[in-house]
């Protein structure tokens, strides 16, 4: 019989609580986040950044900073963009949106800024 | 019909059935059938005879045909073509006025397409291989209660497939059990779990019993995961107004989906259910057993691109479309083509992909193909880059049956559709380096790392029946299926 292992999720735990695609990865550092910014603008997805109180991330409508970055084709800026909403709201969620107006749909969504969760 | 008076008595098909000159006009429903005929038939006359039964036509005049303009409501046969490398049988295309069929009533599409003529005795086969519903058509059925995109923003999931799983034993489980298993795989990051479609209310766990246990499991899994998460509540019954009860009680529940097996309950019933589910704001999954009794034959029944599409038009949010994985070649294209029939605005006539006409589906919202059987982690690279982001992969066997149970074996299943579609979006070629991906995303994963060990040698490799009518050696085309906007 192999090592058995428990599933270690728990009710309790803050850190159990999944943002979305790519909550199961490890946090992404900013490499990892410009990789997913040039998909975002490789596809013509207009980016948007969002954020949110840590107790308020399942529900669907999070508070949007300024307004979404219609035709922003530029990975230093957006990351800026990312970088200034984490300053202001350090223990909130960020994430960024890529919104697919062809198909009326969010093409992806990524959470790029976990807030204090760990220190919850 | 000009002739003074009226002859009766049997006359040729063909003076009255085929036009080898017509040219379909837009509102024509258009069918091409693959016809074995008979040692001795002329092909038209055939392929008249096809149009006629399936139409206006009976074997012998009849007085009452002077009653009517029977050449404005016939079917025409008009066209006839070789199949590739089978000689023995051809293909006939049929235009039907679109007057000939009830508005919303892929049954009664089916009734005259795939009815009497089936049994003909002139035919030793006939396969209805593709129809082109007119968009004048499409538009008066109800189609997919929701869509891809409102499922997306219900469940509030972007940028990815879906997982799902079957939840084994498919019979004999408790429903307290059974909502434990559903419990385990959803906590562990899966979106979706299944009943089996065997699994209606049997002795050993009614219905209701199994979706009252299963609305814990679901509930539970959503707050301790933060994810909104779904079952699909097999509502199929021996009645309909049994399954719009148990409708009705997923709802009561607060579940968010429910399914139906269109085939084995028929059209009917699943338009109905669909429309029910669109009032109801209830997300709908199609399973389709009983399928293969009807398309596997490649010279009689009905092609599955068929089933799909009157499936779309009935009304359905997924439907299970095959894995393609360790599959043939010209099955994988042939199911690519029915999956652009599931998803897309626009689809055009591509006979590299088994499509015989353009299909406009005009604004009717598309569904989820549904992946699943046989398929594990490490099929996951090819699953994704086949089947792209609006995808459902269910892994029963793949979740379940890891070794350290059904949390860890869903865990590893979204870990790895995570890595994956990270390592896509980052321009990486997922047929060529996926298992490069897997295994660095196995390092962060122990979960992911047991299971590409337990199922690293098995794969499903068998020659399929049902192959697309390609001359050997013919080459496929890589288009996809075009977007109406």
């Amino acid at each position: 019989m192999n090592q058995l292992r428990s599933y270690t999720s728990r009710m309790t735990r803050p850190t159990n609580r999944k943002l979305g695609t790519f909550s199961y990865l490890p946090e992404m550092d900013a490499a990892r986040v410009r990789k997913q910014i040039e998909y975002i603008i490789e596809r013509g997805w207009h980016p948007v950044i969002e954020h949110v109180e840590t107790d308020r991330a399942t529900e669907h409508y999070w508070y949007m900073w300024k307004l979404p970055l219609f035709g922003e084709r530029n990975v230093d800026a957006i990351f800026a963009e990312i970088t200034a909403c984490r300053k202001e709201f350090p223990g909130h969620y960020v994430r960024i949106v890529g919104y697919d107006n062809g198909r009326q749909t969010q093409g992806a969504r990524i959470v790029v800024y976990h807030g204090d969760r760990r220190t919850n | 019909m000009n002739q003074a008076g009226y002859n009766a008595g049997v006359h040729r098909y063909r003076d009255t059935y085929w036009d080898g000159n017509y040219e379909p006009i837009d509102t024509d429903v258009l069918a091409c059938f693959k016809i074995t005929p008979q040692p001795g038939t002329e092909r038209e006359e055939v392929a008249a005879a096809v149009a006629a039964e399936s139409s206006t036509g009976t074997w012998t005049t009849v007085w009452t045909d002077h009653l009517t303009d029977v050449d404005y409501y016939k079917a025409r046969a008009y066209r006839i073509e070789e199949v590739p490398a089978d000689p023995s049988c051809f293909y006939v295309f049929v235009a039907y006025p679109i007057e000939l069929f009830e508005e919303g009533s892929v049954v009664n599409v089916l009734t005259s397409l795939v009815g009497n003529v089936f049994g003909f005795k002139a035919l030793r086969a006939i396969r209805l291989e593709d129809v082109r519903f007119p968009l004048h058509y499409v538009m008066t059925c109800g189609g997919p209660p929701n869509g891809i995109q409102v499922e997306r923003d219900l469940l509030n999931k972007y940028g990815r497939p879906l997982l799902g799983a079957t939840i084994k034993p498919k019979l004999g489980l408790s429903a307290k059990n059974y909502g434990r298993a559903v419990y385990e795989c959803l906590r562990g990051g899966l979106d979706f779990t299944k009943d089996d479609e065997n699994v209606n209310s049997q002795p050993f766990m009614r219905w209701r019993h199994r979706f009252e246990f299963v609305a814990e499991a679901v509930h539970t899994a959503q707050r301790e995961t933060g994810e909104r998460k779904g079952h699909y509540l097999n509502v199929t019954a021996g009645t309909v107004e049994e399954m719009f009860e148990r409708a009705e009680h997923a709802k009561s529940l607060d579940m968010p989906i429910i399914m139906h097996d269109f085939l084995t309950a028929g059209f009917s019933a699943n338009t109905s259910l669909a429309n029910w589910c669109r009032r109801n704001g209830m997300l709908l999954h199609i399973h389709r057993a009983m399928h293969a009794v009807i398309d596997r034959d490649r010279h009689h029944g009905i092609h599955y691109r068929v089933l799909a599409k009157c499936l779309r038009l009935s009304g359905g949010d997924h439907l299970h479309s095959g894995t393609v994985v360790g599959k043939l070649e010209g099955d994988r294209h042939g199911i690519l083509g029915w999956v652009d029939q599931m998803r897309e605005d626009f689809v055009y006539e591509d006979r590299s992909r088994g499509l015989f006409f353009d299909q406009n589906w005009g604004s009717m919202p598309g569904l989820f193909p549904v992946a699943s059987g046989g398929i594990h982690v490490w099929h996951i690279p090819e699953l994704l880059s086949i089947f792209g982001d609006d995808s459902i992969f269910q892994f029963g066997g793949g979740t379940l049956g890891h070794p350290w149970g059904n949390s860890a074996g869903a865990s590893a299943n979204r870990v790895a559709l995570e890595a994956c579609v990270e390592a896509r979006n980052q321009g990486r070629d997922l047929m060529k380096e996926g298992a490069e991906i897997l295994e660095s995303a196995a390092q962060d994963s122990p979960e992911l790392a047991e299971a590409m060990k337990t199922w690293k040698e098995v794969r499903f490799e068998y020659d399929t029946v049902d192959k697309l009518d390609l001359a050997s050696g013919e080459p496929v085309a890589q288009q996809q299926g075009g977007r109406g906007r």
